[in-house]
């Protein structure tokens, strides 16, 4: 039976198509409860299935930044245990650099207190007072004479011996301020040798002081991470970010910096290897130059490693002073020898480059008038050639940062991926549940003659009785409830954990 | 065990990449028409070649032969030579190479015949003995084959792998005349080396010379 023929199942195909409509919506109003009852469990299905699904994908995102935490402050206790252990060398150093020699400037403050006193005291000395006999003489000399020779004669005597006697006393004691002096003169460099020893032993302890002052800031923030506190949590992403940012951008750079040395020894290494064998799909003197860089690159790494400046390598920071100090000479000595053979490689690829355009020039057929003879490019490319593997070589200073913050900023991304995808769920379990009742409520608008006729047939006591869509409940306690257990199952085993 | 399986693997990759045996160099084979109405374009050839001395590696591999009555032959090829290794020492046979095509030119004698597909054949024998990785046969031709009597040519070509880059096809005074003459001589060329597996390129503007390779 054809759908024309269904349409004619009377005379008057208007009459058909009533028919039709009237059997159809009949049949609708009878499967409406099971339609409405399978679209609202449906509905509640994907609300359901999404709600536990952004709940687990949430305590996921949890864990995980709980996880992120931990890394985050594990990372800054170890900055600042490193950074406090660098305060600390510096302060022993400052302290046997200084206090040191403390025992020598004390036993010199001693010696120079000693001189001084010695020569304190011979200062001191009281210059030769007059003869004893000097008032007699002069009570003699006051005697008036009566005009007799003899007196006169004695006292005139008397006179001249007092007044060379005074001369002598007044040239004695002039000569013994004189040494005096002198000995005070010699004085003044043991003063200044004095004040410069304290001015010295001053400045060690102000030096000392202010590192001391260094440790307890340093020892503050270092207690501020032990408390794990959100601010230093906080302080710390932020950190990492920028850390990963700057060392990104730092790395970028070096590739350039790599690549540019590629470029300058992959020809000459043409020469040397041959400009035909491969290794798979490369060419092997492409492979040899990229080999020796990542040589440069690796020598670069033991040696800042050696240094104690980057700690990739614990095994490397843990060896004895000695060994240590081997490997900074063999490491280095390699990255010289590796620097010497690229400036070398410099050289030749200026030759096969000089060779290869006198060449092209010729097969043109015009004059080599454009090549220059100047040795400036030469050496320019070799001084290049030599610098770029001790440049390389620092390489690894921004490596350790970006390796130690990329943890933190990728667990971060992932954190928030962990969100988001929560979000989408929980948004698509709420538009499937809102499309479910979207959808009977359709039902009933394209059903809505026979649900009038039902409500006229009904009359008041249906209107009591109330709509079918009441009996829906539209948010399933149940549902919610359940959810609401799950989400606090998985805070208590958090808690627990 | 789980060491020795990352170790089996590791020496797995590492074989795979060191025993690549397919070769990376570049065959060419130049062909070049010594007939009478051709002859003196051979100038524009001399070009080319030294197009292609600039371009080619060390390591690749370049033979000049020239298309006369018979040449199905190696009494015709005019120089040939596989490149050092070394890009010094390639430089150097660059330039002797240039010297022998040179002298060529310009000591040249006329062919009264023209037998490409000889040519063709004796390339493919060249190119494949050379083992070179990817092969370029280039005519430089009008592509207008002349057949001495007694020669037979009705060989089909295998030029599986080959690319046959015709160069410089100049259009002869019939083909003024009747242009299908250029279009069907152009068009049967193209069929033959298509049905022998080859590709097939046309270059007649010779400042696109870098066109070669990119077939």
């Amino acid at each position: 039976m054809t759908f024309a023929n269904m349409l004619h199942i009377t005379a008057s195909p208007a009459l058909s198509v009533l028919i039709w409509i009237v059997l159809f919506l009949a049949a609708l109003y009878f499967a409406r409860r099971p339609f409405h009852r399978a679209i609202m469990s449906f509905s509640k299905i994907i609300y359901n299935a999404m709600r536990f699904t952004a709940a687990s994908v949430l305590s996921a995102e949890k864990r995980l930044a709980k996880r992120n935490r931990e890394v985050v402050m594990a990372a800054g206790l170890q900055n600042a245990e490193r950074i406090l252990e660098r305060e600390f060398d510096r302060i022993g150093a400052a302290v046997t650099r200084d206090l040191e020699g403390y025992p020598n400037v004390h036993r010199q403050l001693s010696e120079l207190i000693t001189k001084l006193d010695e020569d304190y005291l011979s200062s001191a000395d009281v210059p030769p007072s007059l003869p004893n006999w000097m008032p007699i003489i002069e009570s003699i000399a006051s005697i008036k004479h009566t005009g007799d020779s003899m007196v006169a004669n004695m006292l005139a005597e008397i006179n001249r011996s007092l007044t060379q006697q005074n001369k002598k006393a007044i040239e004695d004691y002039r000569n013994s301020t004189a040494a005096r002096h002198a000995i005070l003169n010699k004085m003044m460099p043991f003063w200044r040798k004095i004040e410069k020893s304290l001015d010295s032993i001053a400045k060690s302890i102000n030096n000392i002081k202010k590192r001391s002052k260094t440790v307890d800031r340093y020892l503050d923030e270092y207690e501020k991470i032990r408390s794990e506190s959100d601010k230093a949590a906080r302080a710390l992403s932020t950190s990492a970010l920028t850390q990963f940012a700057i060392a990104g951008l730092v790395l970028l750079i070096a590739i350039g910096g790599a690549i540019i040395n590629f470029n300058l020894i992959a020809l000459p290494m043409s020469e040397m290897v041959g400009g035909a064998s491969y290794i798979g799909p490369y060419k092997t003197s492409d492979v040899a130059g990229l080999v020796i860089i990542l040589v440069e690159l690796t020598m670069g790494l033991f040696l800042m490693e050696s240094l104690r400046i980057t700690r990739l390598f614990p095994i490397i920071g843990a060896m004895d002073d000695k060994m240590r100090h081997r490997m900074i000479a063999i490491t280095f000595t390699l990255l010289a020898i590796l620097a010497g053979v690229e400036s070398a490689l410099a050289f030749m690829r200026d030759r096969i480059a000089h060779d290869m355009e006198a060449l092209r020039q010729t097969l043109a057929g015009v004059e080599q008038t454009g090549l220059t003879s100047s040795m400036i490019p030469t050496v320019g490319q070799m001084v290049m050639g030599f610098i770029l593997p001790f440049a390389l070589a620092f390489v690894a200073i921004p490596l350790e940062s970006f390796v130690s913050s990329s943890r933190t900023v990728l667990g971060g991304l992932v954190a928030w991926l962990l969100r988001m995808l929560a979000f989408l769920l929980r948004l698509l379990g709420n538009v499937g549940f809102y499309a479910g009742r979207f959808i009977v409520n359709v039902y009933d608008l394209i059903i809505f003659p026979a649900l009038w006729l039902e409500g006229l047939l009904r009359g008041s006591k249906s209107k009591k009785v109330g709509a079918p869509e009441m009996e829906m409940p539209e948010d399933s306690p149940l549902v919610e409830e359940s959810v609401a257990n799950y989400e606090e199952t998985l805070k208590l085993k958090e808690q627990q954990e | 065990m789980k060491k020795h399986l990352m170790l089996a693997l590791v020496l797995c990759i590492l074989i795979a990449g060191c025993t690549d045996t397919k070769s990376h160099s570049t065959g060419v084979y130049m062909l070049m028409d010594t007939s009478g109405t051709y002859a003196v374009e051979l100038k524009k050839a001399q070009k080319i070649l030294n197009y292609l001395l600039g371009v080619l590696a060390p390591g690749d591999t370049l033979a000049v032969a020239r298309i006369d009555t018979g040449s199905f032959s190696e009494k015709d090829i005019v120089a040939k030579i596989t490149f050092d290794d070394r890009p010094s020492t390639a430089n150097n046979q660059k330039r002797a190479f240039m010297q022998q095509i040179d002298t060529f030119v310009n000591s040249v004698e006329e062919s009264p015949y023209t037998d490409i597909s000889g040519g063709i054949l004796q390339a493919i024998e060249y190119l494949n003995e050379a083992g070179s990785g990817k092969k370029y046969i280039l005519i430089f031709s009008d592509l207008k084959e002349e057949l001495a009597k007694g020669y037979q040519r009705d060989i089909p070509l295998q030029l599986k792998d080959f690319n046959i880059i015709a160069l410089n096809v100049t259009k002869l005074r019939g083909d003024n005349i009747d242009p299908k003459e250029y279009m069907t001589r152009v068009e049967d060329w193209r069929a033959k080396v298509e049905k022998g597996g080859g590709r097939w390129g046309m270059i007649n503007d010779l400042e696109r010379l870098d066109n070669i390779f990119t077939h």
